[in-house]
């Protein structure tokens, strides 16, 4: 067997079949404690010092239902358009592993606190919801060597153990890899704009699993499912879904059946390999927890938690492309993160240009951003007040394009006012005529060709002649002046 | 021995002391434990220490609580901080929790002075106490018999008086069996009634912890003491608990007592039997008690109910035994599953690793439906049935037991053993609350009468068995004398 598709059955599966893929996103909740104790819930303590009796799976301990991570889930329900159910229960899911301090995990089974809903791609198309549930989670193994088998001994983490978790689970409308990731990119969208998680993947509080089946274009009926599981970013999950499809794919082009199973993905070796079958697929003998009492919320509780919702980033995409005249791939980025588009705004109120504020953060600070190092524009010192007195500075023409993104770079990296750094490092602009027109006459006299050429009817030869000005005046002479004396000399 | 409240007038009064309380009970622990073996762990250092300290707080005129000095004996399925607690089990033979159990904190701040931890049958998981992981516990009044199960250490020790109160756990007639076995009185309180946090779980939905004492006074007393919503335990009802003290009454005027006609038929068969709970009904009458026929249709169900709900839950609440972060752990070398099945099979005894098995098949996918649904919904019919007996009647009076105590071996078949519980089981289903009273005595071995109430209406309850010991006053019997002292 093949242990990557070549090109050609890549191909070959985009033409006959068609994926049909559905996602179960795991995300843990941003709550102080955990889901049934009171031990905090961080991410990156000490081993074993967020533990106690309850999250230990002690004789005798009991769990407690922690309210907050039930509201963060009913918000991230309303957020998502589910249907918040007023009465669910939890359930315990039996099976052995050594990371879960009962052997059993306290989740929900057949009552889940919603259902419905969907996420909106930025396509348009819309991807729905199954379901949203309420889980603990379980610890962490640290297999000396790396892994179970065949290491020597493994350590066992327990502060992730009983840390709330929501399983969000799509219905199977997904139909590529780029979807796959467009659907997590939004739902990461929506969940970090309410404030209930971090959604990091690469620190494990989003985790995803990806249902993958194919099937002749336009049939009816669904192919054999595997579910492909250990993607550590948005791209490994598109990648291992590609890799799934174009393997389901050469696979049926063979003339072999697909196998039911569970597959992890080998994001070195890009490939999936077979995991467990469904034969070896555990019996999770599922009931209801009988520690707990049912979850009833109340028709008010639930109302006032919806209205706490903030604007939700499909509805302020919207709202940016239609008040700031936005395009819509400006607005998609600049709402992507909460506090990006809080950014946006507050620096557009700040130079009183909605559309010069987007060109700057699209283009000079996400530079700027990358040179200094920076991965978000939540990391850097600079304010938006900076940054609008910056833009307000270059569309006065008191500093020249050039300039700002010099006092740009400045600020992006270190922050502080933007007079002060032009006034520090000489960078106003030069906007005497007579100065100018000083170097506009030297640049005439020593570029006679070019001249010439303009006067020949080449109108590309004027930007040149500006350009030499503007290189003599170390791009500090106000452009415009420039090109009106230029204009003015050469008739 | 005295009773707990006669302990407590008394160091009121200044007669004695919380010390000189605690010396005697250790004492006699110490006297007939050799016969009995009614406790796996003995604690006296802790004991004298504390009675010294309630001692010294009483003479600075402190308000210790309703229990100040009064020894008592915990079942070991109580975690009780920095003391051992095995829950009857060799695969919880090293484990010391770093917690105590919401009842055990309750009785300490109600004064009382834990003297030791009581044998039981493992996870509580029997009828005869034969079932503990370490060695049987015997009657005080026929050492060659049970003292009833699960929680037979906590019965035997009061039946022989080495403390007036213990603490037990019933889940099918845990308390209830081994009190009428040893003629003391054993509460099982409404489900809810008292916090289970901290109590090692069998059945989490059955379970519940209850008073096992001399007589009803003490009952009441301790019942008031560990009762309450606890927010550890989401289980707890929010129910105000009232002073039991006060409904401990002397007649039954205007009392009507509810006689099971199932139950009756199914006692006739046992002349003996059958005539002392005969005898016990008409007491009642005489103390100005009505009766009246109920009838409870699903009891004939209970047993089959239960042993479904119960190893259903006990299969999942002991998968934690794996021997990965607590407790022994037998791992020669292979993986940790290997580990895990090492483990449990030299640490559980027969009887759990067959309860597992049957729970663990009744919440397999294809039998889910058939067997613990099912068994949920007889479970609601059973609630329904005892609803409309109670709308005929104020208490409920019937056998606590089908027989006095048996020889240890004597029920070596499960199903056997299974069958001490028939008369206990419904009660434990509803979650209603029951508990037994000495009635007698067949054959010179005690038998228990058992008086059930609507939920949370211990109070009734405890009232109408107050009313039936003072008259007949079989918990005055003491056990022949156990042991040299
Ligand atoms: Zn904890």
């Amino acid at each position: 067997m093949k242990t990557s598709p070549d090109v050609a059955t890549t191909e070959t599966a985009k033409h006959d079949y068609e994926p049909v893929i559905g996602l179960e996103v795991h995300v843990e909740l941003k709550t102080k404690s955990k889901m049934f104790c009171s031990c905090r819930n961080e991410f990156g303590a000490e081993p074993n010092t967020a533990v106690c009796p309850t999250c230990l799976g002690m004789p005798g301990s009991l769990p407690v239902i922690n309210r907050v991570a039930v509201e963060y889930l009913c918000k991230a329900g309303f957020a998502l358009g589910c249907d918040v159910a007023p009465y669910s229960k939890f359930d315990r899911k039996n099976y052995f592993y050594p990371d879960m301090p009962k052997n059993y995990q306290i989740s929900q089974y057949d009552m889940p606190l919603t259902t419905g809903g969907g996420v909106t791609l930025s396509s348009g198309k819309r991807i729905r919801l199954n379901r949203i549930h309420l889980e603990e989670d379980t610890g962490k193994n640290l297999h000396a060597g790396g892994a179970m088998a065949g290491s020597d001994y493994t350590l066992i983490d327990y502060n992730r153990a009983g840390v709330p978790l929501m399983e969000i689970v799509s219905e199977p409308d997904i139909s590529s890899s780029d979807e796959a990731e467009d659907y997590l990119a939004e739902l990461k969208a929506v969940l970090s704009y309410i404030g209930v998680s971090d959604v990091k993947m690469h620190e494990g509080s989003l985790r995803c699993d990806a249902n993958v089946s194919i099937r002749p274009r336009g049939a009816n009926e669904l192919g054999t499912k595997t579910e492909v599981k250990n993607m550590n970013s948005f791209r490994s999950v598109g990648r291992a879904i590609k890799h799934e499809i174009a393997r389901q794919a050469e696979r049926l082009a063979a003339g072999d059946r697909i196998v039911q199973e569970t597959r992890g993905w080998d994001e070195v070796k890009g490939t999936t390999y077979s995991m467990r079958s469904k034969e070896e697929a555990h019996d999770y003998r599922y009931f209801p927890e009988p520690d707990l009492v049912p979850l009833a919320l109340d028709a008010d509780v639930l109302a006032r938690w919806r209205s706490e919702l903030p604007e939700l980033p499909d509805a302020r995409r919207k709202r940016f492309a239609q008040q700031y005249g936005l395009s819509e791939y400006d607005a998609q980025v600049l709402t992507a993160e909460r506090s990006d588009a809080d950014f946006y705004e507050a620096t557009a109120a700040a130079c009183d240009d909605p559309k010069q504020a987007a060109n700057w953060l699209m283009g000079d600070v996400r530079r700027a951003l990358q040179s200094a190092g920076f991965t978000a524009l939540a990391q850097s010192p600079m304010t938006a007040a900076q940054l609008g007195e910056l833009i307000r500075l270059v569309k006065s023409g008191a500093i020249t394009g050039k300039a700002g993104k010099e006092v740009c770079d400045i600020l992006v990296a270190k922050g502080g006012d933007p007079n002060a750094i032009v006034a520090e490092r000489g960078l106003g602009a030069v906007t005497d005529s007579t100065e100018i027109a000083a170097m506009v006459d030297q640049a005439i006299t020593a570029n006679q060709k070019s001249v010439d050429a303009y006067k020949g009817g080449k109108a590309n030869a004027f930007d040149f002649i500006v350009g030499q000005v503007m290189k003599v005046s170390r791009g500090k002479a106000n452009v415009e002046i420039v090109r009106a004396l230029i204009k003015e000399r050469l008739g | 021995m005295l009773t707990g409240h006669e302990i407590r007038d008394r160091i009121a009064r200044r007669e004695t002391s919380a010390l000189e309380i605690t010396k005697r009970s250790i004492d006699a622990v110490a006297a007939s434990e050799p016969e009995l073996r009614a406790y796996l762990t003995l604690t006296p250092e802790y004991a004298l220490a504390r009675a010294a300290e309630i001692d010294a707080r009483l003479a600075r005129g402190e308000d210790c609580g309703p229990l100040a000095g009064v020894p008592v004996a915990i079942k070991d399925l109580f975690c009780t901080q920095g003391v051992r607690t095995t829950s009857g089990s060799k695969i919880l033979a090293n484990f010391v929790p770093p917690y105590s159990a919401t009842v055990v904190a309750k009785l300490e701040s109600a004064g009382a002075v834990m003297i030791g931890k009581t044998n039981m049958d493992e996870f509580a998981m029997g009828s005869s106490c034969e079932n503990s992981g370490f060695h049987p516990t015997r009657n005080p009044w026929d050492l060659s018999r049970v003292p009833g199960g699960s929680s037979g250490g906590s019965a035997s020790t009061v039946g022989a008086r080495g403390v007036p109160i213990a603490v037990g756990t019933d889940t099918g007639g845990s308390i209830r069996e081994p009190a009428s076995f040893c003629n003391i009185v054993g509460v099982k309180p409404t489900y809810g009634r008292v916090s289970r946090y901290g109590m090692i779980a069998f059945a989490s939905s059955l379970d519940q912890a209850g008073p096992m004492t001399a007589d009803v006074r003490d009952a009441a007393i301790v019942l008031e003491a560990i009762a309450g919503l606890d927010p550890m335990d989401s289980t707890s009802a929010d129910v105000p608990v009232p002073h039991y003290e006060d409904a401990l009454r002397d007649d039954l005027r205007g009392v009507k007592v509810g006689i099971v006609r199932e139950f009756e038929s199914s006692i006739s068969g046992d002349a003996a039997m059958s005539s002392l709970y005969k005898e016990a009904y008409a007491a009642l009458v005489r103390l100005g008690a009505e009766l009246v026929e109920v009838s409870l249709p699903h009891a004939k169900y209970g047993l089959a109910t239960y042993y479904l709900i119960a190893p259903a839950e006990c299969s999942s609440n002991l998968a934690r035994y794996d021997g990965a972060r607590y407790g022994v752990r037998v791992s020669d070398g292979g993986d940790v599953y290997q580990m895990f099945e090492r483990t449990r099979a030299a640490g559980f005894g027969p009887e759990v690793k067959r309860r597992i098995i049957l729970g663990t098949y009744a919440l397999c996918s294809g039998y889910y439906d058939a067997y613990y649904v099912r068994a949920q919904k007889v479970r609601t019919l059973m609630k329904q049935d005892f609803d409309t007996a109670f709308s005929a009647c104020d208490v409920i009076a019937c056998p606590a037991v089908s027989c006095p105590p048996f020889e240890l071996g004597a029920k070596s078949d499960p199903v056997a053993m299974y069958l001490m519980d028939y008369f206990t089981i419904p009660m434990s289903l509803a979650g209603i609350a029951a508990m037994s009273v000495p009635a007698g005595y067949v054959d010179g071995l005690p038998v228990g009468l058992q008086i059930a109430a609507p939920a949370f209406e211990e109070g009734r309850m405890l009232g109408v068995a107050h009313a039936y010991e003072q008259s007949t006053r079989f918990a005055w019997a003491r056990a022949p004398k156990v042991g040299a002292a």
